[in-house]
């Protein structure tokens, strides 16, 4: 082996080796986010933490209870708007449209997609703040749910899309309409893609705070109702943390911990149990 | 239930070639119509969305046009609203997000798709794919906690040391600014470096490898030279993408970057960014004209991300088509 | 650079060629030398007890059906199938008298070239194709004569020499096949391995590269792997035929297809199946 060559080869293992470096810090990055969530917020999550309002400022103890409840409300709001749209818009385009109606519908989706989620907060603002003069949590929902329909729409089209020919067609052939043939054969066929996608997708909106800051806006009490302005989980982690007080970035680890924990059991449990050989769409 | 003449299907496939009235009669016309008005939903909300923020920042396009974008001051008390320190803001710590993520990504991409085995290649995938679903607000939390400090103490006086001469480096620090903000990007958008680059590097064909290391190249040499060049166009819209992502992030960078808006060539100077001064100015926006200054800003940011992802779509469906496509 | 006949060599080489085969054989320098190589792939054998000869300065075609391990034998040769993890190969084959598996496999691959079954020129000019290897290689001289006297050699030179630095995906499929040959070339392999090369291309295209084979063997060592008799009967000097992995017959060419020693190769190569 001549010199050059040796050179070469001590070159390529270097910058390989190096390519697993990036690979390993990138990686690591995940443990050290739950580590750090674990270690600083870990201590703080007991029975307070679930049942309690928040304590006035400046005073320690408390807990969020009505942030964990107003996510709760949210997302149980977003889902009933943005999952019908999504799923039944999907089966249009799987279905029923020609490829001109199609493209177009998915470009549209494609671009909300793309959406900063502070804009998606502005139009929700507009549309649903200011003719009623207060935040409320009919805005975040809202919101949230506008950015649940993208990824409903473009799974259920691909789910749709990949059930096989022959499953349509023995239906069809023993006289079942087209509707009939896609409720009962068509859509069964595909719905664990389907449920995936609109699992990941609530855990996706689950995270967002910037859309409810000027939506859902907050709340130190319990939001009655839909009309109200209401704590979220996301949005108490951004106050705390970014306030002075020792205690406030206490609850915030926990809050993180209990979000971050969440979202992550969801995303894990829809890539692995609900998937198993189904190609996951990227978040 | 269909009470159709026939006992067959021959009354010829559900694709609309069937009389309107026996359509109906199935329920298919119901179920297309009804699906149809929500697939309509989704256009209209998208044009609803442009229409709203064209509209709502009319007040502030028409008193300031153009200027909007190159005016320094942003100044409620006087109802002067320029975008400049924030569309800097935006670009700088995007651009630093990417220098810090881009040589990360594709390295650890290039280890995915060339060197690491399937099953670990897939599974450090997964945990790339959950590094991904972490939410903004959880990296400002790290990063108002951990990075901060961390600026303050060890790598401002590491930079700024020996490097205090160049305008990049000057001091003095808080710990929260530019870089900051730019470092807790830069984790933010490795994850979709990786995924996507991976992808790529994984359709280019198996004979472009075989090819270089058949003229006695070594492994480094057949991925870098001929392997990474292949995808390069899937991996530029990996970065695109990346920084289509940057550009709109809120939290993070609101928690990290300062909220002064500051045009600055320090690296550590506090600043500003479009989607932070939106997030904490909006509600306490006191007249139509600030906040429609600060529609604006959301409009512009609508802008760079729609024609940034536009762009990135069109790369890397380019790409995965060559590596499919035989060469004539 | 010749290669004496070592007396050891010619001693091991295949038992199912005939008296006279081996006769020839034995009169000649051999470039390579396969024996007693067993390929698995995982658990699953693929070559059984392979021994076979590269003849210096000849062509030498490896026939065979569908699946026979006629492409696994020749990759091996360059150590390619080694990309795979789960590939093993036993037994022993030398390049110059030398075991090739215990060589810098870098190295190797430099003096045994390539040229793939479907025409693979990277997204690069021409020129860059061809200089390549030169490049990496740290081949020094002009880098520009070099990559001529490839492509002339390659019979390429007159079609391209005003487009060099255009893409190299702007030429016809046979043009890429001969600029994949020139890239091969250009690094002056001792032995050149083509891989099923014309089976993607149009007649025209695959008669010039037939006509180059023939020409080229002046210059190096070519072992072409063909599922085309017809071709193996034009272009080579030597046949070995391959069935379900094992070697069956290995004789000069006109011998294998007008007397074949083995009933099985005149099976094949009456068309009895294929």
């Amino acid at each position: 082996m001549s010199a050059s060559v040796k050179w070469r080869r001590l070159v390529s293992n270097f910058m390989l080796t190096l390519t697993g470096v990036c690979a390993v810090v990138s990686v690591s990055v995940l443990f050290f986010i739950l580590g750090y969530l674990v270690y600083n917020g870990g201590t703080s999550i007991n029975w307070a933490f679930f049942t309690q309002l928040p304590t006035p400022v400046g005073e320690t103890g408390g807990g969020m209870a009505n942030a964990i409840v107003g996510s709760a409300k949210l997302l149980m709001a977003a889902s009933l708007l943005g999952v019908p749209i999504g799923f039944l818009g999907g089966i249009y385009l799987a279905e029923f449209s020609g490829s001109a109606v199609a493209s177009v519908v998915r470009y549209a989706a494609d671009l909300l997609n793309g959406v900063p989620s502070i804009v998606m907060g502005i139009f929700a603002y507009s549309i649903v703040v200011l003719p009623f003069k207060h935040f409320s949590t009919l805005a975040g929902a809202f919101a949230l749910g506008l950015m649940m329909i993208p990824i409903t729409l473009r799974s259920t089209e691909e789910f749709l899309g990949g059930v096989p020919r022959y499953l349509r067609e023995g239906a069809m052939a023993l006289g079942a309409s087209k509707w009939k043939t896609i409720a009962t054969v068509v859509v069964p066929a595909a719905y664990r893609g389907i449920l995936t996608a609109i699992l990941l997708a609530l855990a996706r909106v689950a995270g967002e705070t910037a859309p409810l800051l000027f939506t859902a806006f907050g709340n130190r009490y319990w939001s009655e109702g839909w009309g109200q302005p209401t704590a979220s989980l996301p949005v108490m982690i951004f106050t705390y943390a970014v306030s002075p007080y020792d205690d406030w970035h206490r609850q915030a680890w926990a809050a993180g911990l209990v979000l971050l924990g969440l979202i992550l059991i969801i995303n894990i449990l829809a890539r692995t149990i609900l998937s198993r050989g189904i190609a996951v769409p990227r978040s | 239930m269909a009470t159709a003449k026939t006992t067959l299907p021959s009354a010829g496939p559900a694709t609309g070639s069937r009389s309107f009235v026996s359509r109906l009669r199935d329920g298919d016309e119901i179920a297309r119509l009804t699906t149809m008005v929500f697939a309509a939903t989704v256009v209209l909300i998208t044009l609803l969305l442009v229409y709203e923020l064209w509209t709502n920042s009319a007040l502030a396009r028409a008193k300031f046009g153009f200027h909007f974008f190159v005016t320094r001051v942003w100044d409620p008390n006087i109802d002067q609203y320029g975008a400049l320190p924030f569309m800097y803001g935006t670009l700088v710590t995007s651009v630093l997000a990417l220098l810090i993520a881009v040589p990360l990504g594709i390295g650890a991409a290039i280890f995915l798709a060339e060197l690491a085995p399937p099953r670990i290649s897939d599974t450090l995938q997964f945990f790339i794919d959950l590094l991904a679903a972490v939410p903004s607000v959880i990296y400002g939390l790290l990063g108002v906690f951990i990075i901060v400090p961390l600026m303050r103490t060890v790598i401002f006086p590491g930079l700024n040391k020996p490097l205090g001469f160049m305008p990049f480096f000057k001091g003095p620090s808080y710990g929260v600014g530019f870089l900051t903000a730019g470092i807790v990007l830069a984790i933010m958008v490795i994850p979709y470096i990786i995924s996507v680059s991976r992808e790529v590097l994984l359709s280019v064909p198996q004979d472009q490898r075989e090819a270089a290391l058949a003229l006695g190249s070594t492994h480094w040499e057949s991925t870098w030279k001929v392997v990474v060049p292949f995808a390069k166009t899937g991996i530029l819209g990996s970065i695109f993408l990346a920084l289509a992502r940057a550009l709109g992030e809120t939290m993070a960078v609101t928690m990290v970057i300062g909220n002064t808006p500051t045009i600055s060539a320090s690296l550590f100077s506090p600043g500003d960014s479009i989607a932070s001064v939106i997030a904490n100015q909006f509600t306490e926006a006191t007249g139509d004209l600030y906040l429609q200054a600060l529609v604006g800003l959301g409009l512009v940011l609508f802008l760079m991300t729609f024609i940034l992802n536009g762009l990135a779509r069109i790369l890397i469906v380019v790409t995965t088509q060559k590596g499919s496509g035989v060469p004539t | 650079m010749q290669a004496s006949s070592k007396p050891g060599l010619s001693v091991n080489i295949a038992t199912n060629t005939g008296a006279a085969g081996q006769g020839h054989l034995a009169s000649l320098p051999m470039r390579m030398t396969i024996s007693k190589v067993n390929f698995y792939y995982g658990s699953k054998q693929i070559l059984f007890d392979i021994n076979m000869a590269i003849a210096d300065k000849r062509v030498t075609a490896l026939i065979g059906p569908s699946g026979c391990g006629k492409s696994t034998m020749l990759r091996a040769m360059n150590r390619m199938h080694e990309t795979v993890h789960t590939s093993r190969l036993e037994g022993e084959i030398q390049l110059d008298g030398q075991n090739i598996l215990a060589q810098d496999v870098t190295t190797l691959r430099r003096r045994v070239g390539m040229v793939f079954q479907r025409p693979n020129p990277f997204p690069k000019s021409i020129f860059d194709n061809v200089a390549y290897g030169l490049r990496i290689n740290g081949i020094k001289g002009s880098t520009s004569e070099m990559v001529e006297k490839s492509l002339r050699r390659a019979a390429l030179w007159d079609e391209v020499k005003d487009h060099l630095y255009k893409s190299a995906y702007d030429l016809s499929g046979g043009q890429q096949q001969r600029l994949c040959i020139a890239r091969a070339l250009a690094v002056e392999p001792e032995v050149l391995l083509l891989d099923e090369p014309c089976s993607a291309l149009d007649p025209i295209s695959t008669a010039k590269i037939e006509e180059l084979l023939v020409e080229l063997k002046n210059l190096t060592t070519i072992a072409i792997v063909t599922h085309n008799m017809q071709q193996a009967a034009r272009v080579s000097d030597f046949t070995a035929f391959l069935l379900t992995g094992q070697l069956i017959e290995f004789n000069p060419t006109p011998q294998l297809f007008t007397t074949p020693s083995d009933p099985r190769t005149e099976a094949y190569i009456t068309g009895r199946f294929g």
